[in-house]
């Protein structure tokens, strides 16, 4: 996978709705725990990519994204990290979802849609792999899931 | 956070203009279909203006009380889905919002009176002066 540079920016103040950042304005890293967490990774998200430069569309495909992965994050993995960064070469804005949880058991399966394992759409992974245009997952049972995407900015 | 659910004759009208956790999704439809079921309500307008990221769990609780809604007898309609949702949406995955949209809430209640009409099983309000569009 291609990886960008990461921009070095001041460090911001803390976040306004207590949650834990470690931010700088070109990548953050959120502890995603509670449902309210996952409003305040889509608002970050949002401005975030704003900010790199995305156009509507994208920012918006961005925002939904962490939507997910966040939601993901809360529901099925008792919380994890989100990381979300800002790349230069090529330009674009990458996130990483983390977590510690109980792991998918058979990928392809989670990857198809209409299937859900918490009784709702089955589109958050696969929505996710459509929305972005990288799209990387690791997981194993007992180990956690690791996803990475990535949204490029067209020229 | 509680969603206010307004009655306009027998049409009832709910703003969602926050992302619902799952507490607030259940207390909102639980209210709404309390509601539907107490005034016997022919129509409901759910209108989501204010919402501009709508992830699969959304998309979800809005299909899910459009299909409790209908389930009791009413006619549902979606306002207001902005111009980014419905590009989002459709990219992330067909039928993610199942029920008929308008463009706003006018012309939202302007499909639902027509609807009603057209099942011909009831009237609109106690008396014409419920009903104030074309009024």
């Amino acid at each position: 996978m291609r990886r960008g540079e990461l921009e070095h920016g001041p460090r911001s103040e803390p976040h306004p709705h207590g949650v834990e950042t470690a931010a700088t304005p070109d990548s953050l890293s959120l502890s995603i725990t509670v449902e309210a967490d996952i409003m305040a990774a889509c608002r970050e998200a949002r401005l975030l990519a704003e900010r790199a430069g995305l156009d509507r569309t994208a920012t918006y495909h961005v925002a939904t994204a962490v939507a997910e992965l966040a939601t993901n994050l809360v529901r099925h993995a008792g919380g994890g990290r989100l990381s979300l960064r800002r790349l230069l070469t090529p330009p674009g804005v990458e996130l990483i979802a983390e977590d510690r949880g109980p792991g998918i058991t058979d990928l392809r399966l989670a990857l198809s849609d209409g299937y859900s394992s918490a009784g709702s759409l089955g589109c958050g992974l696969p929505g996710v792999r459509r929305l972005m245009d990288t799209f990387s997952i690791r997981s194993a049972p007992g180990e956690g899931t690791r996803i990475e995407a990535t949204k490029w900015i067209r020229p | 956070m509680r969603i206010p659910i307004l009655r306009l004759g027998r049409i009832l009208l709910v703003s969602i203009q926050v992302d619902l956790t799952d507490t607030d999704a259940m207390q909102f439809q639980s209210d709404l279909v309390a509601r539907v079921a107490e005034i016997e309500a022919l129509g409901v307008a759910i209108d989501i203006t204010a919402l501009d990221v709508v992830d699969s769990y959304m998309a979800r609780v809005i299909n899910d009380t459009a299909s409790m809604s209908r389930l009791l007898g009413a006619e549902v309609v979606i306002c207001g889905v902005q111009p980014f949702v419905a590009l989002t949406l459709v990219e992330m995955g067909r039928e993610l919002l199942g029920a008929d949209c308008a463009f706003n809430l006018d012309q939202g209640l302007e499909m639902l009176r027509e609807r009603i009409a057209q099942r011909g099983d009831a009237e609109l309000g106690e008396d014409d002066d419920a009903w104030p569009i074309n009024n």
